[in-house]
């Protein structure tokens, strides 16, 4: 029976075929548009650490004051250099890190060779344990290279492919900004989608990163954040040093807390910390503290981009319109053969039947529409490098599960706007039909 | 005409479900519609905001140092640049800078009046130069003068010295001082020291084009001073030079030194900055005019599709009134009013709608609001449309035959 309401359908479809084009156009075109949007929606609204993400936090420490504050007293987006210190060396959390970008020079073997820049972060050997980094080579250099303030880098594959020919180069040495640094590891291509880490620091969508050193390494060579900064009230300093000691905030902090007893003692601690600054006479406010998971931070820090949200809307309301449209055209076209309906129900066929029949034939119609979708969405991908910023436009693609949502979506929501249509169709009084024949 | 409204509204009882959907569908694209032409227009009007310099001849170039340089070093090494790029054919004037505007974000700092006054008055961008800054970018000087060679300092890294002097943009002085009496004032930056504006300039565009930055648009302020280390580069060509100073100048520099690091990506002139920094707010309204035309289509079609259907659905009644002697005129024009009652159904909704949609995009995306201007000019599209649609199933239902009465079906 079910290849027959097929046939049906079909030959239905091929009746009327103005309408039926009209129809399989709305539904591509309103498919197609959501999952364009879609596409780039996912890619940058999505949990980039989904196994840790609930168990990654940032610490957030009022030190700027309620006179300098973020809107609704909320505290600066990083720490200052004193307060990351400190939290450094309290080491509080069983795993934590503290990091903000670079950008340095590398050069090539060879006399001919001119440098490059290579960009990447500093970071604490918790930093690739903490974020799941993938390793070719080699891994994160050992804890106590922190504290000796060893100069040592792990380099990203491609870095390692540029540098090495990507042999596995663990041990040998490379020069950064004039500075010899021995590479401990190679990580795989890494980069997560947002760079949730660095969203403030650096920037949510960037390149990947070529190059990791110790953080107490790059405080020694006076390395300069290539991100952030940002001060308030009287700047007094004048030098580094000065700089240093000054309320500009730039190093972002992250600990891994495994257990809502961690969090609750490790908010106690940020607490008891500020206390003890203003105690001391640093901060001359009450404690203002934050600790935020990885998904709270990015929707903090509005992470997704506006253009993404914006059209994701216009695109669904346009989907809602389609719909509209196709609800409107299926009663027109089920109505028109009410005498055939008619003539069925008279000949014993159920209402159930009926049913079947023209949610099969809306089916096909949403099949048809979704198909057209599929050519539009892969066609529209090509495009989005008109709305984003190419590092986000090259996320947005089509794959399986796209595709499958493309051609579920079209036909499952055509046939939620033929339930109406259906449902007058089959109330089609057949008596009254023949009657009036 | 109107004698026929209450046979319509009478008539349209019997297939309810066509109207509202009409009805609905006209709402929805009337919201969606509004609000897509106003994006659009903000999106063009802020894609035409003059930037203030002369953006034909200008090039900017990324330059950084292969290795850390002390800083004596690093200010003789970019005087021996700069000299040496302001002495290439069809190079008009070069200075090093820390930014550019339109650049996409950078350095602002707080203003105040008084050393003491904690909340700010402004945030203007900060750039550095010398005294062919405003020569360089063709910024025009509209009051006070220029800086001398004796107040340009070489900054470098994280040193944070207040210059004495500085020269704002008009924007910012009037924000400062709303009596226009800027000049010679002194101001504060985030410092027990003060610095007195000297000079004001038109327009010179801020280095950011977001938001938070918009809102102070157009306050910029330039200190005396020379970023050395890593620092942009900005050359203006001689007319019609600009291609042949790309070629040439980062030859020079490379001649000049050969351990500094200039992308490929990191020469720029002012199309490609522009494009830059536009390109979201260029894409977002051909987005928008895409969905739009594409809407209007659909909706449109959709109205064509079901008039045709209540067409054919009514042919007998046509004929009938056909045969009581309703002329052909007196049909268009119940289709037409029918087609009109509930588009302008359609249309309240869709201005409710529409104005609702624009007050969460405010609350959410820090949009304008939405001028009463463009919810009227959709409201005339979308009638206008409805009636363009509803014309061609209008005038077959006008030329149905009296004969038609005598048929069955």
């Amino acid at each position: 029976m079910f290849s027959y309401y097929v046939q049906l359908g079909v030959r239905s479809l091929k009746r009327n075929p103005w309408l039926t084009a009209l129809m399989v156009m709305a539904i591509g075109f309103g498919v197609a548009a959501s999952m364009i949007t879609y596409s780039v929606f996912r890619a940058v609204s999505g949990n980039p650490i989904p196994e840790k993400s609930e168990r990654l936090f940032i610490p957030q420490i009022d030190s700027w004051g309620p006179k300098y504050n973020l809107l609704g007293n909320e505290p600066p987006y990083a720490l200052n250099y004193v307060d990351a210190m400190a939290m450094m060396r309290t080491h509080k959390a069983k795993h934590q890190t503290m990091l903000y970008p670079i950008g340095l020079s590398a050069l090539p073997r060879g006399g001919q060779s001119i440098p490059f820049t290579v960009e990447g972060f500093t970071v604490q050997s918790d930093f690739f344990a903490m974020f799941d980094v993938p390793f070719q080579y080699g891994g994160a250099w050992p804890t106590s290279d922190d504290d000796q303030r060893a100069a040592v880098v792990v380099i990203s594959r491609k870095l390692n492919d540029k540098l090495f020919g990507g042999e596995n180069s663990l041990g040998r040495e490379i020069t950064l900004s004039g500075h010899n640094y021995r590479v401990v590891g190679i990580t795989e291509n890494w980069n997560p989608k947002p760079r949730f880490f660095a969203v403030w620091g650096g920037s949510s969508f960037g390149n990947p990163s070529d190059i990791y050193i110790p953080i107490s390494r790059a405080m020694d060579l006076r390395i300069d954040t290539a991100g952030n900064n940002s001060c308030r009230g009287r700047i007094d300093y004048s030098d580094w040093d000065g700089w240093l000691q000054s309320n500009c905030v730039w190093v972002t902090p992250w600990v891994q807390l495994d257990s809502a007893a961690e969090v609750a003692q490790y908010r106690q601690f940020l607490e008891g910390y500020a206390a003890d600054q203003q105690r001391a006479g640093r901060y001359g406010w009450a404690p203002n503290v934050r600790l935020r998971n990885v998904m709270e931070w990015l929707d903090y820090m509005q992470v997704v981009p506006k253009e993404s949200s914006i059209s994701l809307l216009v695109a669904l309301g346009f989907f809602a319109i389609c719909l509209i449209n196709t609800i409107g055209l299926l009663l027109a076209k089920f109505l028109r053969r009410a005498g055939e309906i008619g003539v069925r129900r008279a000949l014993g066929a159920s209402r159930r039947e009926i049913y079947v029949q023209y949610l099969i034939e809306a089916g096909a119609v949403g099949l048809a529409g979704g198909v057209l979708g599929l050519l539009l969405t892969a066609l529209g991908i090509s495009g989005v490098g008109l709305l984003f910023q190419p590092q986000i436009a090259r996320l947005a693609h089509l794959d399986f599960t796209l595709v499958g949502l493309t051609l579920l979506v079209s036909i499952f929501a055509t046939m939620v706007a033929a339930l109406y249509p259906t449902w007058r169709a089959a109330q089609v009084q057949p008596a009254w039909q023949l009657k009036s024949n | 005409m109107m004698l026929q409204i209450k046979p319509i509204l009478s008539a349209l009882r019997r297939h309810k479900a066509g109207a509202v959907l009409i009805a609905l569908q006209t709402a929805l694209t009337l919201a969606i519609v509004c609000n897509a032409l106003f994006i659009i227009q903000q999106r063009v009007a802020h894609l035409s905001a003059p930037s203030g310099i002369d953006e034909a001849n200008l090039l900017v170039i990324e330059n950084n140092w292969a290795s850390k340089l002390s800083k004596d070093d690093a200010d003789a090494q970019q005087r021996a640049d700069l000299i040496a790029l302001r002495q290439l054919p069809g190079v008009h004037n070069a200075i090093a800078s820390n930014s550019y505007p339109m650049r996409g974000g950078g350095w602002d700092q707080f203003i105040t009046l008084t050393p003491d006054q904690t909340t700010a008055i402004g945030d203007p961008a900060v750039y550095l130069g010398d005294e062919h800054f405003l020569d360089t970018l063709g910024v025009k000087l509209i009051a006070g003068r220029n800086f001398r060679p004796d107040e340009i300092h070489p900054i470098a890294n994280r040193e944070n010295v207040m210059p004495p002097v500085t020269i704002v943009t008009k924007a910012l002085a009037d924000k400062l001082f709303p009596d226009g009496s800027a000049l010679g004032k002194s101001i504060y930056a985030m410092s027990s020291t003060p610095t007195v504006i000297v000079g004001i300039v038109d327009v010179l565009q801020t280095q950011s084009l977001e938001n938070w930055q918009m809102r102070n648009a157009y306050q910029s302020l330039i200190w005396p001073m020379r970023q050395v280390g890593d620092a942009y580069y900005i050359l203006r060509a001689e007319p019609g030079q600009l291609a042949a100073v790309r070629q040439a100048a980062v030859k020079a520099l490379y001649a000049q030194n050969r351990m500094r690091i200039i992308n490929d990506d990191g020469v720029l002139d002012y199309a490609q900055i522009r494009q830059q920094a536009y390109d979201s707010d260029h894409g977002m309204a051909v987005l928008m005019g895409i969905i739009c035309v594409v809407l209007l289509a659909i909706t449109a079609a959709g109205i064509v599709g079901l008039t045709s259907f209540w067409v054919g659905q009514r042919r007998k009644q046509i004929g009938v009134r056909r045969a009581l002697g309703a002329t052909k005129r007196d049909i268009l024009s119940y289709f037409l009013t029918e087609n009109l009652l509930i588009g302008i159904a359609g249309v309240m909704i869709g201005a409710c709608l529409a104005i609702g949609m624009n007050l969460w995009m405010v609350s959410h995306f820090e949009m304008a609001r939405l001028s009463l201007m463009y919810v009227l000019a959709g409201i005339v599209l979308l009638l206008l449309l409805g009636q363009g649609a509803v014309l061609a199933p209008a005038v077959r239902a006008s030329r149905v035959s009296p004969v038609e009465a005598t048929r069955s079906v």
